[in-house]
Parts: structure tokens; C-alpha cells; sequence
């Protein structure tokens, strides 16, 4: 699964002229993609009179007093706060993710039991499903439990496998794995709990790094399900506390708003930047090596 | 699937049929184990809700009083009285015929772009896929919002003044938004392009065959699994879209409703006006839309979707 095939050989060396069309058109596009990034930067350092007045990208004088009104958090609540809130449930969901996936994924790649076929097939129609059709109902069973305003509803689902699509991206990376091994194991007195932990779970790290990264980007980046759950404001994420800002069009604010935009994009840039050659690569097998 | 059933006649009650080498082994106790926390989320979490918002649906419900019985009500009322309802259709659906197919096409076109490059080609995919992960969060819809509001960037460059805030230019901001997410599904297009063997092409060449018609008697008919894996995932999510129009709109869907997507307004029904049984009559509207565009997506790609190596598939 990890192994990449090389590119399909070159048929006519391309002219060089063409190489180079090809790298400008490539630049030319990535600097169209990269402008509302770069707007947002300078957008969070600018004073706030240039903020619409000003056509220039790059402000006349550094703001820096957006990020620290930024820090003072909304509704009386700190951005570490917010940043902490964010973290402990983006930390669950992947721990939940990695766990429950992984177990899930074991079964059904490695194990035969009875119904195996059609409940795979229903694991895979789930990723089909749309959130909207379970939403309403989870929100009156996690109203019952009294889970409303708490971070059960975002953590606790994701420790039941609820995420099909990990499960399947794990499957689909254990099914690789030569049987042998377990073989191998089971000789020298492994039981499957056993194997799963020492054998099969080792050689899956690179599917479960997936998961993890891929878990704490969405989660992340989530916000309708944290704008059910969540209203007191020292609960809220800095996702769901940038949503005050969206009533609030006064420009006045506009640099603050755009300083804390950046605060919460932060940590998926990091994530990006630190991991994106296990992102692209689990986006590449995500399922197509079918 | 590669279950094969034993005879039936090795199953007999108490006797654990041979493991046979290269096969799976038979574990019945230890695979439940291990399901365990699937079947449970599966039951409590995806089932039990599927079959009450059924329920629901057929009722009255604003999460304090008792469910109220009301038949197909909410589905009379949606269908025939609720012009706001047909909105929200009209505009998930325009959004997705517009969204999907420009966004895949780029994400071909860069793919196809970005394959024969030798050097450069690592930098280009993750740059180009960055946004994808970036533009599902709040901050980027909130950068898209100042960007295409009055006196914003777009209105500067192009005179048009705000697209946000004109009803019949708001949902191009949001399909915008979508197709500046194509890194994506490039990335699943790259890979694909990776797997078509090079001597189809330089036969093709020895032919005298010339790029057009390279790209549409190789490229396509060989990447044709590939363009259908992506156009089913990002129609369903496209239906879902929430997010950019939650921030565009203020969570209301403006101006005059161009940005009441389905979801905003099943949210709007659902957690705003406390009319649970109504949303849950539209999320079961969206489940069988979305079914059935998958359904007929997968029905036409008989006919287009070509198996090269449908033996060891």
C-alpha cells in the first residue's frame, strides 16, 4: 500500500520551453491559491482604518494589538482556554479514532466470523450515510444522558468506530499484510489478541497515523457538530468562538477576528507542514486500490 | 469480498474446521471482541437514530413534549407549502452541479499537469492539496466572506461589488470555496494516472495518435474508476455543505435565501425553531437523494466506468 509506483515513463523528452510554460502555470496557480492565506496574514496585522480603506495586500504599519485583543478570547474567555477546550476534544476524537478503528478493522480484515460479508457491506454503506439522518436522534439520546453542553456527544462516538471511513482505510491497509506472519505467531503461541497487539498493530502504524492526523484536522475543523452541543461560551472551541464573530461585521473587529482565524488555523498548518507526506499518501490510498 | 463458506458439513456444532494456510482463520469469539465497539456504535448510534428519525418524521416533535403523531404532515407541508423548502433544493442542487464538475475537472487538469513532471512535482501536490484541508474550517470561510463582500478583494479587482451580498452571486462564492479544494481529489487522480501502464501510450504514439486523443482513448477510459470514486465522494459531500454557508449568510442563509443550503435550513428547522420532526422529515428526504444520486451515478457508470483488471479486483 505504501509502496509507490514510479511515474509513467516519459514518451518525447519535452522541450525545454515547454518545462518551463508548465512550472509557470503551476506557480501562476499557486499564487491564485495562496492569496486568501496571504490575505488573511495581513488582514491580522492590519490597523483597523485599512482594513477596507486599503486596496495594498500588506498593511502600512504592523498591528500586533489584533492578537493580543485576539488573546483576550470572546465572551470573557481566553484563547488558551478555547485552545485547550479544542485540543482535549481533538485529542479524544483521535484517541477514540485510533482505538475503536483499529480493533474494528482487525475483525474484518484478519478474522472470519459468521455475517462477515454483510456486515462489511454495512460498514461501507455508512460512510455513504449522511450525518443528518443519525443527527437528530443522537442529540435527543445525548440530551437523555444529559450529555448536552459536555464533550461527551464529540469524543464518545468516535470510540464506538462510529467513523467508517477509517475503519475501511485500515482494513484495506491490513489486508496487505502477508499471512504468514500471523502464522508465524500462532506457532509460537499467539492468540489473535495477542498477534493483533504484537504482529498486526505494529505494521499498521503508517494507516493508523492516517487516522490520527486525518481525525485531528477534521475534528478540528468541525463545526456543526460543536454547534449543537456546545453553548456555554467556556465550553467552546476556537472554531465555535470565531462564531461570534459572524454576527459581528463591524470592521472594527476585523483585525481581532482575523488574528484569532489564524490562532485556530494554526495547529492544522503545524499538522500540514509536520505530516503532509502521510496526508497526501493516505488521501492517495484512501480506498481507490480497491 | 474473498469470504469463502466451508462445506457445511466440516461445521459441525463444537468442531473448529482445519485452519487452512493462506486463509483466515476462524475465531467466532475473539472477532466479536473485537467488533464489539463497531456493533455497539452501529446499533446506538447509527441504527436505533436511523429507525426513530423515521419515526420523527411522522411527528411533531420540539424536544420537550412528547412526540405528537401527525402522518405525513411534514412532508405534505414540505413538498406543497413550504416555498423555503424547494429553496433550499434549488440551491444544494445548483451548488452541486456547479461545484462538482468544476472542481473535479481542475483537479484532473493539475493532476494531469503535475505527472510528467520530474522535478518540483512532490512541492506542487501538497501545496496544491493544502487547501483542502484548510478550507473546511471556520477561519477560511470567514476569509472567503471578506474577500467577496463589498470593497472586498474580488469587488476591487472585478467591479462587480460584493458577490456575498447579491442574491444571485452568493452561491458562486461558496462553489468558489469548493473548487479552491481541489487538492483532494487531484491527489486520488495522481495516483491513478501513476497506475496506467506507459506502453499504452507509446503505442498510442507509434499510431500517430495526438494528445486529445490520447487523453480520451487512454487517459479516460483507464482513470474512468478513478473519476467515478471521486465524483461519488464529493457529490455526497457536496449535498452536505454547511460550514461556508453557516459563515457567508450568518447562519441564515441570505440574502433573499441564495445561501439556504438544505443542511442550513434542516439546521434552521431542526435546532432553531425546535422542529425536530420537521428536519427529520428533510434529513430522510436528503438520505433518499442522496441514495438515489448515487444509485443512478452508479447505474450510468455501467456504461462509461471501464475495469481493466476486473480479475483481480
Amino acid at each position: 500500500m505504501t509502496s509507490t509506483t514510479s511515474a509513467t515513463p516519459l514518451l518525447r523528452k519535452p522541450v525545454a520551453w515547454r518545462r518551463v510554460a508548465l512550472h509557470a502555470g503551476c506557480l501562476a496557480a499557486l499564487l491564485v491559491m495562496l492569496y486568501p492565506l496571504a490575505w488573511l496574514l495581513a488582514t491580522s496585522v492590519k490597523p483597523a482604518d485599512e482594513v477596507i480603506a486599503s486596496l495594498d495586500l500588506l498593511p502600512s504599519r504592523l498591528q500586533w494589538s489584533n492578537y493580543e485583543t485576539a488573546l483576550d478570547g470572546v465572551n470573557d474567555v481566553s484563547v488558551g482556554r478555547l485552545l485547550g477546550n479544542s485540543l482535549l476534544i481533538a485529542g479524544g476524537a483521535v484517541v477514540g479514532n485510533v482505538l475503536s478503528c483499529s480493533l474494528a478493522a482487525y475483525a474484518f480484515a484478519r478474522l472470519r466470523f459468521r455475517f462477515r460479508g454483510p456486515l462489511f457491506a454495512f460498514m461501507i454503506a455508512t460512510i455513504m450515510l449522511p450525518h443528518h439522518a443519525v443527527l437528530i436522534p443522537q442529540y435527543i439520546i445525548f440530551n437523555q444522558l444529559g450529555m448536552v453542553n459536555t464533550y461527551w456527544p464529540l469524543i464518545l462516538p468516535k470510540f464506538l468506530a462510529t467513523e467508517a471511513f477509517f475503519v475501511f482505510l485500515i482494513v484495506q491497509f491490513m489486508r496487505g499484510l502477508p499471512r504468514e506472519l500471523e502464522e508465524a505467531a500462532r506457532i509460537d503461541g499467539c492468540g489473535p489478541f495477542r498477534s493483533f497487539l504484537s504482529v498486526i498493530l505494529p505494521l499498521t502504524r503508517p494507516a493508523l497515523i492516517t487516522t490520527a492526523i486525518f481525525t485531528f484536522i477534521w475534528t478540528w475543523n468541525d463545526f456543526f457538530t460543536q454547534l449543537i452541543y456546545l453553548f456555554s461560551p467556556e465550553k467552546f472551541t476556537l472554531t465555535l468562538a470565531l462564531r461570534s464573530f459572524v454576527d459581528a461585521s463591524s470592521t472594527s473587529a476585523f483585525g481581532p477576528m482575523f488574528a484569532m482565524s489564524v490562532i485556530a488555523l494554526l495547529p492544522i498548518v503545524l499538522f500540514f507542514l509536520a505530516f503532509q507526506r502521510f496526508l497526501v499518501e493516505g488521501m492517495a490510498n484512501s480506498g481507490i486500490k480497491g | 469480498m474473498t469470504t469463502t463458506q466451508l462445506p457445511t458439513t466440516v461445521r459441525k456444532k463444537g468442531v473448529r474446521p482445519p485452519d487452512r494456510p493462506g486463509r483466515p482463520r476462524r475465531r467466532e469469539g475473539a472477532a466479536w471482541v473485537f467488533l464489539s465497539p463497531w456493533v455497539l456504535g452501529a446499533c446506538v448510534l447509527t441504527l436505533l437514530p436511523m429507525a426513530v428519525s423515521l419515526y420523527l418524521s411522522f411527528t411533531d416533535y420540539d424536544l420537550f413534549s412528547a412526540p405528537n403523531w401527525v402522518g405525513l404532515r411534514n412532508y405534505t407541508q414540505m413538498f406543497t407549502e413550504d416555498p423555503r423548502y424547494w429553496r433550499s433544493v434549488a440551491t444544494t442542487l445548483m451548488y452541486v452541479v456547479i461545484a462538482v464538475p468544476l472542481q473535479l475537472a481542475l483537479a484532473l487538469l493539475v493532476a494531469l499537469a503535475l505527472r510528467n513532471m520530474k522535478r518540483g512535482r512532490g512541492f506542487y501536490r501538497s501545496a496544491f492539496y493544502a487547501p483542502s484541508l484548510l478550507g473546511a474550517s471556520m477561519s477560511i470561510a470567514l476569509v472567503w466572506r471578506a474577500i467577496f463582500n463589498d470593497g472586498g478583494t474580488v469587488d476591487n479587482l472585478l467591479g462587480t461589488g460584493g458577490w456575498v451580498n447579491r442574491p444571485g452571486w452568493a452561491l458562486f462564492a461558496v462553489a468558489l470555496l469548493t473548487v479552491w479544494q481541489f487538492g483532494a481529489p487531484m491527489v486520488i487522480f495522481l495516483a491513478g494516472l501513476q497506475q496506467i501502464p506507459g506502453e499504452l501510450y507509446e503505442a498510442a504514439e507509434v499510431d500517430g495518435a495526438s494528445v486529445w486523443r490520447r487523453f480520451l482513448s487512454i487517459t479516460v477510459p483507464m482513470l474512468s474508476p478513478v473519476i467515478f470514486f471521486n465524483l461519488v465522494l464529493q457529490t455526497i459531500q457536496a449535498f452536505q455543505v454547511f460550514t461556508p454557508a453557516f459563515a457567508i449568510s450568518a447562519g441564515k442563509g441570505g440574502p433573499a435565501d441564495s445561501t439556504l443550503f438544505y443542511t442550513l435550513y434542516l439546521y434552521d428547522r431542526g435546532f432553531v425553531a425546535s422542529h425536530m420532526g420537521y428536519a427529520s422529515a428533510m434529513a430522510w428526504v436528503l438520505l433518499f437523494a442522496i441514495g438515489a444520486v448515487t444509485a443512478i451515478l452508479f447505474r450510468t457508470s455501467r456504461s462509461w466506468v471501464f475495469y481493466a483488471s476486473e480479475g483481480d479486483r
